[in-house]
């Protein structure tokens, strides 16, 4: 059987023929399997929706109860056949609950990734490379300028300005959902153990994570803190949130910003950033290569991001390339989740 | 090397003007010399590396990494120092914090032309990813990380007890790496000699709102504001009779080098304070006509010829040694006008006055300067400016006694053509847009205008992920965006006014174009026709 009889681009998203599934449709559909919670991938409304448990409850969390027809859940390596298709969810190390999708029929298999990282995280599960005929990636940081350091040197940046500035508040703006409680777990392993406090739009999510059995210490709403409290401590909120009037209420705040962006640095100064913190839940260039190389697949497809740049060394590395530009997935999500 | 570049990496990110002075002036205090002084020259822009041009530096980066992948990396970043810095892979078991900023500017001295590119990459490998952007950064004369000379010499201030003023006064005698200048200021050496010109800090303007009407208007002057770069020319002879002159930009950055053409007929000995604009055949030319001059990266004869620069002068602070900023504006204008009068023959004119009774009649000029300043000067006025007779020079914004008061804008929907990218912090996205309207006799776009401000910085990441989501082909730096009846970006665009224009294709041109609203709401389809725009020539 040929490839595209397997999984093929349309417009609502990528398709697969024999499941009669889309696989993080952007338009309402029949049936949605959902990569991970992003806002940009899991939309309400489909009709029936499988995905890991942690997903569905992040999305129930975020669109309610009733955000599709019927939720059927799927854990980390169980197998289910959908007419000859069989589907095996496995971590993609992006998010609490975050999966790639493997599609197996006639010995043929390909595996859609959707957003995905090899650094490691102390709040998801990690990453485990599939074998396959056709990989599907991402490529939202597909550049050879982008290299993450290790989430634990930025972290101990911010922690040595707290302690430069003990009496200034340290604001840092991180994604609802994944982001925010990344950080927050990366702060409690580098042995900060204070109150961490979060502007309301993350509060759900973290209460969430904390449910699935992810320990995150003492964190608390900002809104029952007063303002003697808040000199010198740590709080954390959407990106959009640190330029609002919500933020007065710090004593002199420094803002930081953690994200993959703010490794260009004129990318962290147009946001007005004065402390970047280049914390990213995307693989980096080096890793985006290990990864399609661990996977050995013959043929890569690229979902979006800098495809042009990871096309052109999937062909220096002997691998056909096709660069899909599906249109709808923020990178790194940023609108979507400073709404939330 | 290492503490200029957290120097450059701490102020790129410090936005507060307090701040900026407070990280240079720790600077200077803890660095040795020659290192500060030469770190002085480079954030003055007084450093130059003349054989070191971006072109070495981009081959020596293709030679490392393939050169695809390095023009699209360059493409996402826009900054030539930033991508090399981020790119280049060295051994980090290598680092050497020993390289100083002497040991780079005497190296490069040292060095020949041929052997400079091994060297450069000699130390691009001793360094950490940060050097490495600041060396790049040194090293191509392309800081800009927001401070201005005049922030520099303040920060020079807070090391001792030398006033600003009196920094000023030395400064433009002494050169790189000022080891006097910093002796004298923390008072172990003499005071170095004073140089003939200074720069006084500019007095600036409020925006005039509707209840500043109350005012009474006999107490007030008016003139037009014009569309120009604000410059204050010094001229003057020194002690031994040789003759000095300057134009600086209002910040204080010394601009001489970029009009050779005005400075070299600075015959006088006074400071004027007034605004660059090009002049051809005694017309004032608009605001993209010395755009295109400031656009040329070397000041060349033809430029000069093509391009001719001129002040239109509306205050006077000193002659001949006399400073006149205390006295009223009435009185200034006075001597300027005897001033302008027997400068005749210097690329030098008198901004005229607009003869006003009431508020209104400044109301009328403002939204017709065509009628009232003549056509010769239409396209370089953008409102007019009210100042207080009896008010004296005052450095800075006081309130109450100058006011700029704007046209007010015309607007059309307009859609998205082409996008370019931006410059200094906008360099990473695309933030110049090219945009057209519907032709009246056919279902085509034609540009009618381009604009790179008026949205927010939320709004530039929605219209920049836009941009790269809805390419349809690139041209160098430029990308044309979808602009389908159903598919593309729709603007509302604010302008000042318009003309008739051979070189646009359209047969318009918009004077002082912005993005007043982004219509994410609308489709091209819903855009105006070309029709809306010359019913507004005819109205003229
Ligand atoms: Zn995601
Ligand atoms: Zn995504």
């Amino acid at each position: 059987m040929r490839l595209t009889d397997l999984l093929t681009p349309r417009p609502e998203g990528l398709y697969c023929p024999p499941a009669d599934a889309f696989i993080d449709p952007v338009r309402p559909v029949d049936r949605a399997i959902i990569t991970h919670g992003h806002a940009d991938h899991a939309r309400a409304g489909h009709a029936c929706v499988l995905a890991t448990p942690e997903t569905l409850a992040i999305m129930a969390v975020r669109y309610g109860r009733d955000f599709c027809g019927r939720a059927q859940a799927l854990a980390y390596g169980e197998a289910l056949r959908i007419g000859d298709v069989e589907i095996v969810l496995r971590p993609a190390g992006h998010v609490l609950g975050s999966a790639q999708v493997a599609l197996t029929q006639g010995g043929v298999r390909a595996a859609v990734s959707g957003d995905y990282k090899r650094q490691p995280d102390p709040t998801c599960a990690p990453f485990e490379p599939i074998a396959c005929d056709l990989f599907v990636t991402e490529a939202t940081f597909a550049l050879p300028v982008f290299r993450h350091p290790p989430a634990e040197t930025e972290i101990a940046t911010l922690l040595r300005s707290r302690d430069l500035f003990p009496d200034r508040a340290h604001l840092v703006g991180a994604y609802a959902l994944g982001k925010a409680q990344r950080v927050i777990a990366l702060f409690r392993q580098a042995g900060y153990d204070a109150p961490i406090y979060l502007h309301g739009a993350l509060e759900a999510l973290t209460a969430l994570y904390e449910r699935c059995g992810v320990a995150l210490g003492d964190v608390r709403p900002v809104m029952q803190a007063d303002k003697t409290a808040l000199a010198g401590a740590i709080a954390l909120c959407p990106p959009s949130a640190v330029q609002t009037p919500w933020a007065r209420r710090f004593p002199d705040p420094i803002t930081a910003f953690a994200s993959g962006w703010m490794r260009i640095r004129a990318r962290a100064r147009q946001r007005g950033v004065e402390l970047p913190l280049v914390i990213s839940d995307h693989a980096d260039w080096p890793d985006l290569q290990r990864t399609i190389l661990e996977t050995g697949a013959p043929e890569v497809w690229i979902t979006h991001g800098e495809a042009d740049a990871l096309a052109h060394w999937c062909e220096s590395a002997g691998v056909r390339a096709r660069a899909l530009h599906l249109v709808g997935y923020d990178d790194e999500g940023e609108q979507s989740d400073a709404a939330a | 090397m290492n503490r200029f570049a957290a120097l450059l990496d701490r102020l790129a990110y410090e936005p507060r003007r307090l701040g900026k002075l407070a990280l240079l002036a720790a600077y200077f205090r803890e660095t040795p010399d020659p290192d500060r002084g030469w770190a002085l020259a480079a954030l003055t822009g007084e450093l130059s590396f003349k054989h070191l041009k971006p072109a070495m530096i981009r081959a020596l980066v293709v030679e490392r990494c393939d050169e695809k992948l390095f023009a699209l990396s360059y493409d996402f970043v826009g900054d030539l120092a930033e991508t090399v810095a981020l790119i280049w892979e060295s051994e980090p078991s290598r680092a050497n914090a020993a390289l100083s900023l002497s040991d780079i500017v005497e190296g490069v001295e040292a060095t020949a032309k041929k052997d400079l590119p091994a060297l450069i990459a000699l130390w691009l490998d001793r360094l950490d990813e940060n050097g490495r952007w600041a060396l790049l950064k040194l090293i191509t004369g392309a800081l800009r990380i927001g401070v201005s000379a005049r922030l520099a010499r303040q920060a020079l201030a807070h090391l001792g007890s030398a006033s600003v003023e009196d920094i000023e006064d030395v400064w433009h005698a002494a050169s790189p790496p000022y080891t006097d200048v910093f002796a004298w200021i923390e008072g172990k050496g003499p005071r170095p000699q004073s140089g003939a010109v200074r720069f006084h800090p500019p007095m600036l303007s409020h925006a005039w709102e509707e209840r500043d009407e109350a005012l009474a208007p006999e107490d007030f002057a008016a003139e037009w504001k014009w569309d120009g770069i604000r410059v204050q020319a010094a001229a003057a002879r020194d002690a031994h009779g040789r003759a000095h002159a300057r134009l600086y930009s209002r910040t204080g950055d010394d601009i001489s080098k970029s009009f050779p053409d005005l400075v070299e007929a600075f015959a006088f000995d006074a400071v004027l304070d007034g605004e660059l604009l090009i002049r051809r055949q005694g017309r004032i030319e608009s605001f993209n006509t010395l755009q295109q001059r400031l656009n040329r990266k070397s000041v060349t004869a033809k430029t000069i010829s093509e391009f001719p620069a001129y002040i239109c002068v509306y205050d006077i602070l000193s002659e001949n040694g006399r400073d006149l900023r205390t006295l009223s504006f009435q009185e200034r204008r006075t001597i300027l006008e005897d001033f302008a009068a027997a400068h005749a023959d210097a690329p030098i004119g008198l901004s005229p006055l607009i003869a006003f009774k009431a508020w209104e009649d400044l109301q009328a000029a403002r939204a017709d300067p065509a009628h009232y300043a003549g056509d010769s000067a239409f396209d370089a006025v953008e409102g007019v400016m009210i100042k207080r007779w009896a008010s004296p020079y005052l450095a800075g914004r006081p309130k109450g006694h100058w006011w700029k008061w704007k046209r007010d804008p015309h607007t059309v929907d307009a859609v998205l053509l082409y996008a370019q990218r931006g410059h200094g912090k906008r360099s990473s996205f695309y933030s110049d847009y090219t945009f057209g309207v519907w032709r009246d006799d056919a279902e085509e776009l034609v540009p009618v205008g381009k604009a790179y401000f008026g949205f927010t910085d939320e709004e530039l990441i929605q219209i920049d992920k836009f941009v790269r989501h809805h390419t349809q082909s690139r041209f160098g730096p430029v990308r044309e965006v979808t602009h389908a009846p159903d598919e593309g970006l729709v603007f509302e665009v604010a302008f000042e006014g318009l003309q008739r224009s051979s070189r646009h294709k359209s047969g318009v041109a918009m004077r002082f174009p912005r993005i007043a609203r982004i219509r994410w709401d609308k489709a091209p389809r819903d855009a105006d026709r070309l029709s809306a725009l010359t019913a507004l020539l005819r109205e003229t």
